[in-house]
């Protein structure tokens, strides 16, 4: 096999696995650290209106779902609250609208409607046909103020875009000349400025339109709603900010409807109150980056490892780690060069120090191991053949770790009694093989691999056992494909072993004499 | 003088000193064909493949198989004064027991020590049930010829049996050393038990060097007696059996361990896939410019007097 067939294959997993990993990162916003925490806010919109006794419709529009509808966020959940009405989520061209309807009602009624959004960064598309506004109803007087203020400000602008900001400017920002007071008397608050500029764009024959949003801040407060004028261009819609006639979305907005309808309508209600409440919270990353996933796509989520159930998820979080443990072998074995029992033996142990704790259960399998190799060395005396030995090193390690949690539960220690998961069979046979090793290599050879079988064990354990690997070996699981390419090249390696430099260190003096 | 790894790597890549990495990567894993392995590592069959191609081993005394033989056993030792027990597929010199003598029914083992019949019993019961193969799988047990070493290596030696081994590559021998039991080893020719390892200078055949543990030593530990300068007796044949047992053994890479019976002269005990490094150290040579020589030879000489002859010629100790 050529070596390079093996790069090519190692760093093609690699790359899927740091690609994918990437992906959740970067897009779906999957944290890397186990306590971070993302931006949420929940917002509340209040819709107050009297009712008269009869039948009454409420319709309010409602931001987009789809990711793509909005700049900058994403609404993860929502929630109607509506009691006795009943309610249809419809959508249309303009966007998404709740109806709430009911039979019979009277006196001051209240609807809820809240959503849960974090932020979201991805492209905002925004395909909705261009349509002109209705023209405006003017009056002689102001027909000739408009007519004069378009004049001006068409000298100073060079296309749709500044035109129409050159116009906010003009009549919104400083009305300072009569023609401009008098057109914006009478106009209403935010909105209708708003409303009015656009319908007076349409007599120029801009398309233009008021977009509704709230900008989101990092304090909780009843939000303003904030209009927007949308000019179209021909190929995009340009978004002006009408307190500053600047050219784009401002930061935080949170659009909330584009479409041509009042927010709120009642049928009963002629002038309905809607209040919106925001609410600032800083909410466990990994839920979020969860629903946001859901969000983007259902499957992303049913076809990972979050989508198993809790007890699998928690047991998958080991064993997840578990190849690292092996890779931290390899390392310790080829590179290094440590002997010990077995291949994955310590491995095998530093799972079993999950449930004791380090300290613990390197006393306990000291312990153990310990009083297991003087039975076994007596049992050595009775000469039984070799099955029946291991089977009575076995029973006998069952007894002493029976032993150890009673008398450590006497002494008030709580180590003992996590020990019941703590592998038998692996102590049994570390037993076994360790009094073969004394017997065939000497005491010091087999001391030194019980040694050397301890080290990797607490350093598997230490690794294996960190909160911040575990967590994201659990939320990128791809990573192991890297870990997979890195065993694949170093699997490889025929350069030296530490211990060989030091084994062979006086050859190496010798020579350079 | 501080440890630096990276220069103490350089010096040693220098000498063409092979690591266990390299030897299992570029040389074990490459030329020796699983298949093979069970010729190697199944001593039977080792001894009956030898016999196949007129290799001389140790003669066969008995085979032990099952439990209910062991009883046997001591029947058909009867007229033997020394032979040798050994699992079939231990490794490193493991479970091979030694007996030197009777005294009534009890066995006297090379250490000097007795042995009862019910200690002998239990050796061998361990043995079937594989404490001493590799991954434990059940095994069987040889009891052969114990060799009676020549006088040649008595005062270099403490009991049991100096051996000779030889690495074999692609039927070159490539570099052989002879291990001296000492006092610490038990009578025993493993490096790792504390025997004392001789290099050979491949073309005169006489020992050059020596290492015990990891420091280089010119005197036997327990004889006093210099290891340097012995002449090794039956060097070409020596060389020409490790050439052919490896034709035999189909594998590439393979440690052939010989003995010299004062009798019978060299005898094959075991083959090695995964010979040891520690010749290296007994040679205070490396083996990847050895090794690389013949992976550069454009054709690979088909009899073993060639190879020898080749061998013999380019591979001195320097």
């Amino acid at each position: 096999m050529k070596k390079s067939q093996l790069y090519i294959l190692a760093f093609i997993l690699a790359a899927i696995g740091f690609g994918w990993a990437g992906y959740k990162y970067q897009v779906l916003k999957f944290p890397l650290e186990p306590d971070a925490e993302v931006q949420v806010w929940t917002i509340q919109a209040r819709a107050e209106f009297n009712a008269t006794g009869g039948p009454n419709q409420v319709e309010l529009q409602l931001p987009g779902r789809a990711v793509s509808d909005q700049p900058g966020f994403v609404v993860l959940d929502e929630r109607l609250i509506s009691r006795s009405y009943g309610e249809q989520m419809t959508k249309s061209r303009g966007g998404r609208q709740v109806e709430w309807s009911v039979r019979r009602a009277r006196g001051k009624q209240s609807l809820y409607y809240v959503a849960t959004v974090v932020r979201d960064e991805h492209e905002w598309v925004d395909d909705s046909r261009p349509r002109l506004a209705d023209e405006p109803e003017l009056s002689e007087a102001e027909q000739a103020a408009l007519d004069t203020v378009f004049d001006e400000v068409k000298a100073e602008s060079a296309d749709t875009a500044t035109f129409s900001r050159a116009l906010v400017r003009k009549l919104i920002l400083d009305p300072e000349d009569g023609g401009a007071q008098l057109l914006m008397a009478n106009r209403g608050g935010a909105r209708g400025k708003a409303e009015f500029l656009a319908s007076a764009l349409a007599i120029r024959k801009i398309r233009a339109r008021v977009i509704y949003g709230l900008i989101l801040t990092q304090s909780n407060a009843t939000a303003e709603v904030l209009p927007l004028l949308q000019v179209h261009n021909d190929q995009r819609w340009v978004t002006i900010d009408l307190r500053n006639a600047e050219e784009g979305v401002p930061e935080n907005f949170f659009l909330w409807s584009r479409s041509a309808k009042p927010l709120l309508q009642v049928d009963s209600d002629d002038s309905p109150n809607l209040t919106f409440n925001v609410q600032y919270n800083l909410a466990d990353a990994m839920v979020m980056a969860k629903r946001r996933s859901e969000v983007r796509n259902r499957d992303l989520v049913n076809y990972s490892l979050l989508g198993l159930p809790l007890d699998a998820q928690s047991t998958y979080r080991i064993l997840l780690m578990v190849p690292l443990g092996a890779f931290i072998m390899l390392l310790l074995r080829n590179f290094v060069g440590i002997k010990t029992f077995g291949t994955f033996m310590p491995v095998l142990i530093a799972l079993a120090f999950r449930e004791t704790q380090l300290i613990g259960g390197i006393a306990l399998f000291v312990t153990v191991v310990g009083m297991g190799l003087l039975v076994r060395f007596y049992l050595e005396r009775l000469r039984l053949l070799l099955v029946p030995r291991l089977t009575a090193v076995l029973t006998l390690v069952v007894l002493l770790m029976a032993a150890v949690s009673v008398v450590s539960n006497r002494m008030g220690i709580e180590v003992g009694l996590s020990v019941a998961l703590f592998p038998i069979v692996i102590m049994a046979m570390t037993i076994e093989r360790m009094s073969i090793a004394w017997d065939e290599r000497g005491p010091s050879h087999a001391l030194k691999e019980g040694f050397g079988t301890l080290v990797t064990a607490c350093l598997a354990y230490v690794i294996m056992t960190w909160d911040r690997l575990e967590f994201l070996f659990f939320v990128y699981p791809e990573l192991l494909l890297v870990l997979f390419a890195l065993t694949l090249v170093m699997g490889r390696y025929s350069g030296y072993r530490l211990t060989e430099l030091l084994r062979f260190r006086a050859l190496a003096t010798e020579q350079s004499k | 003088m501080i440890f630096n790894p990276f220069a103490v790597a350089k010096r040693l890549r220098k000498i063409g000193l092979v690591g266990i990495n390299q030897r299992n990567a570029d040389y074990v894993l490459r030329y020796n064909k699983r298949k093979f392995y069970p010729r190697v590592d199944d001593k039977l069959l080792t001894k009956q493949l030898a016999i196949e191609h007129g290799l001389p081993v140790p003669e066969l005394y008995a085979v032990v198989r099952e439990e209910h033989e062991i009883e046997e056993v001591h029947a058909k030792l009867k007229d033997r004064e020394k032979f040798v027990v050994k699992p079939a597929h231990g490794s490193g010199g493991d479970g091979i027991m030694v007996v030197v003598g009777r005294r009534g029914s009890k066995y006297r083992r090379a250490n000097g020590l007795l042995m009862t019949e019910d200690e002998f019993n239990h050796h061998l019961s361990n043995a079937l049930s594989g404490l001493f193969s590799l991954g434990g799988q059940a095994d069987a047990v040889l009891i052969e010829y114990c060799v009676e070493f020549d006088p040649v290596f008595d005062h270099v030696s403490y009991r049991g049996v100096p051996d000779i081994r030889i690495i074999v590559f692609q039927g070159y021998p490539v570099m052989a050393m002879i291990r001296l039991p000492t006092r610490m080893s038990d009578g025993k020719a493993n490096l790792h038990q504390g025997a004392i390892g001789v290099g050979i200078d491949l073309p005169t055949g006489r020992t050059c060097k020596g290492v015990w543990g990891n420091e280089p030593v010119k005197e036997h530990p327990d004889t006093e007696h210099s290891i340097i300068g012995m002449e090794i007796p039956h060097w070409d044949d020596l060389m020409m059996i490790a050439a052919t047992a490896s034709d035999m053994s189909g594998l590439g890479y393979v440690g052939v361990d010989i003995v010299l019976d004062k009798q019978l002269g060299p005898m094959i005990l075991e083959l090695n896939a995964r010979p040891g490094l520690a010749i290296q150290i007994a040679n205070g040579n490396g083996l990847q410019h050895r090794l690389q020589a013949i992976e550069a030879l454009p054709k690979l000489a088909a009899t073993a007097q060639e190879r020898v002859a080749f061998s013999r010629e380019h591979f001195g100790t320097v």
